[in-house]
């Protein structure tokens, strides 16, 4: 089986992020990218099936510009086996929807039978992508699991479903599964990986090669659209309390209760 | 011709989710035509009239465990019925999991976790937090019907006006035919309080609770002084003494209660991504520099293990 995971490079966790002085965007000039986390979490689950043998080869499909490619070569140096890169500039302004049928196409053409992605990317933080790709290939999914196992043609999935419940879902290959924390801990790439992944081929595959309607895909194809980017509101400044700890305990809870009105 | 706003209400076995009175609320208040509730796997919902339903409507089945197949041949029969401009939901696991499926299925728009929604014209536009709230968005949806999930607490809980609603069944057949998954198994919550996602309060501790045993004796107890759900941060949770269950940030849950209480809690960037939005924020932490200060509403520079018992009995003898 050959197992496809769904990468894209967002800004570090920990950067600041500035509003382009028009509200049009992000000013991305000076952000340093990385893998999703949550597809990090994807991607070490298919190289661990992968090592048990259950998977053949591991793809990695990244929708995005050659600005990525750093980010899928780290993919290739921790052992995902190959990668393409799809990119057109038709793709630019996709919707998740049109992320969703260009990274179904892709999937296809590789012969992929399961399908792993991250549960949200940090970026836009949509939590769409997974199940749009499920039911565009017409496959089962399960979202934000945190635990799989393969038997055969069938897989058994943990996620956290409202109110704390866990189920264990099950179902039949192909699937896509979307990963959440605690699944796994990601590998670190070796240095014999990292030399091997520098001279892979990473092919990119535009809408004709996707077999995609252009109109399909990118601004043309979008039903969502994002605009006016605004910073968030400023919190007001806080207040510290002094004194001796019985007393500032007192304190907080009457500003609780008589201030802030959340008792 | 599509019309009204459609608005999915969650229950537990019939006892309806705070989500689901916030949302009928949000929805009559937006003016854009007649509030229909769906229920699901429940054949009531009168009492949501008191919200601002116009209407109820339901669909029989068994949705007590969430089964994207089922879930989505449900909301999809309900929009084919009724034709809504708008489709409304809580951004709860299921909405999550099966309305992305649903907006591939019709080729719908969806916008996820807006935390406010306007009428402009003839549109409704939603506003959402990106990259973990560094950043707001307005988030514009041209098909119709237009779906957005909304983050829960995001406008308040209104008080019933005590008006009741016409139920009425769709009629719809679901299940069978549309069984992707099945669910074998439910583990069930290691506590009865809310979900972190929906609590209107939370505890959360830091690593410095220095065991599971401090998480226990010092978090949980204070939680449950006030009826809040426990929270921790990523590196309390990676320690081992708080369950995974329970991290709050960039890779744990997004949270947004009405009070938050960060108890040995550094404020590092990740963290903040996922509590940000809480409407009162207290911090209790040693270190006067702690960048969760910045962010606070009250601030006790103390030590946490001498405020936390104190902070427990005030609170036991305020709510008393
Ligand atoms: C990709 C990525 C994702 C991440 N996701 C998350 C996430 O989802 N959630 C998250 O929380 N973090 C996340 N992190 C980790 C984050 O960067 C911090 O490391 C983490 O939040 C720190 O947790 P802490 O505040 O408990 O610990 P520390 O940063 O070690 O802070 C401990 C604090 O406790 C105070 N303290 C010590 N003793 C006491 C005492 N007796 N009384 C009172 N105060 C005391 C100290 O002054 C200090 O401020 C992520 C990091 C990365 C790189
Ligand atoms: N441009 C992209 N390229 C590859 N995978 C993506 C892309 N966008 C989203 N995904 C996948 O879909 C997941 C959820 O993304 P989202 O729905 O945008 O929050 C991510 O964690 C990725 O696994």
């Amino acid at each position: 089986m050959i197992i496809g995971v769904c990468l894209k490079q967002v800004p570090a966790s920990d950067s600041r992020i500035k509003i382009d002085g028009s509200g049009a965007g992000v000013d991305a000039s000076d952000l340093k990218m990385e893998i999703n986390p949550y597809d990090e979490f994807a991607l070490e689950e298919a190289l661990k099936l992968k090592d048990a043998k259950v998977a053949k080869k591991v793809i990695v499909l990244t929708v995005g510009g050659s600005d990525s490619e750093q980010r899928i070569r780290d993919a290739l140096a921790r052992g995902a086996d190959d990668a393409v890169r799809l990119d057109d500039a038709a793709f630019a302004g996709s919707d998740s929807l049109g992320i969703a049928r260009i990274l179904a196409a892709a999937a296809q053409k590789e012969g992929v039978g399961l399908i792993l992605a991250g549960k949200q990317a940090i970026d836009d933080d949509n939590s769409q992508v997974p199940a749009m790709v499920a039911e565009l290939l017409g496959w089962p999914q399960v979202t934000v699991v945190d635990k799989l196992e393969l038997d055969g043609g069938s897989f058994k999935a943990w996620r956290q479903s409202g109110g704390g419940v866990r189920d264990v879902v099950t179902g039949s290959l192909p699937a896509v599964i979307s990963a959440d924390k605690g699944m796994n801990t990601p590998r670190y790439a070796k240095l014999r990986g990292i030399m091997m992944a520098k001279r892979k081929k990473i092919p990119v595959y535009d809408a004709a090669a996707l077999g995609l309607d252009p109109a399909s895909v990118g601004a043309a194809g979008a039903k969502v659209t994002q605009v006016n980017w605004s910073e968030p509101p400023a919190r007001p400044p806080g207040r510290i309390l002094s004194g001796e700890v019985p007393s500032m305990v007192k304190e907080l809870v009457t500003l609780l209760r008589d201030e802030a009105k959340v008792l | 011709m599509s019309n009204g706003i459609l608005v999915i209400c969650e229950h537990d076995g019939g006892v309806f989710k705070k989500t689901a009175f916030e949302l009928l609320a949000k929805a009559k208040s937006l003016g854009s035509g007649s509030v229909t509730a769906l229920v699901l796997g429940a054949d009531s919902g009168a009492e949501l009239g008191g919200y601002g339903a116009d209407k109820v409507v339901t669909v029989a089945g068994d949705f007590a465990s969430h089964l994207t197949g089922a879930y989505v041949k449900a909301v999809q029969g309900a929009i084919e019925s009724l034709s809504p401009a708008v489709v409304l939901a809580a951004a709860s696991s299921e909405a999550k999991d099966g309305l992305p499926r649903l907006a591939a299925r019709l080729g719908l728009g969806l916008g996820t976790e807006v935390t406010e929604l306007r009428a402009d014209g003839g549109a409704v536009v939603g506003r959402r937090p990106v990259y973990a709230g560094k950043a707001f968005v307005e988030v514009q949806v041209s098909s119709s019907p237009a779906l957005f999930t909304v983050r829960p607490n995001s406008f308040g809980i209104p008080t019933s006006t005590g008006a009741s609603a016409p139920v009425a069944s769709l009629g719809l057949s679901v299940g069978g035919g549309d069984a992707l998954t099945s669910v074998v198994d439910t583990e069930a919550p290691s506590s009865t309080v809310a979900d972190l996602t929906e609590a209107e309060r939370i505890v959360s501790g830091g690593r410095s609770v220095k065991s599971q045993d401090g998480f226990d004796s010092l978090i949980r107890p204070l939680a449950a002084s006030i009826g809040a759900t426990p929270g921790a941060s990523r590196a309390c949770v990676d320690a081992g003494f708080a369950p995974h269950s329970a991290q709050v940030g960039q890779t744990g849950k997004t949270v947004n209660p009405s009070l938050y209480v960060a108890m040995g809690i550094s404020g590092a960037i990740q963290h903040l991504a996922g509590m940000r939005t809480s409407k009162i924020i207290v911090a209790v932490n040693t270190d006067a520099e702690a960048p969760i200060f910045q962010h606070a509403t009250y601030g006790i520079v103390a030590d946490m293990f001498e405020v936390g018992p104190l902070l427990k009995q005030e609170l036991e003898a305020a709510l008393s």
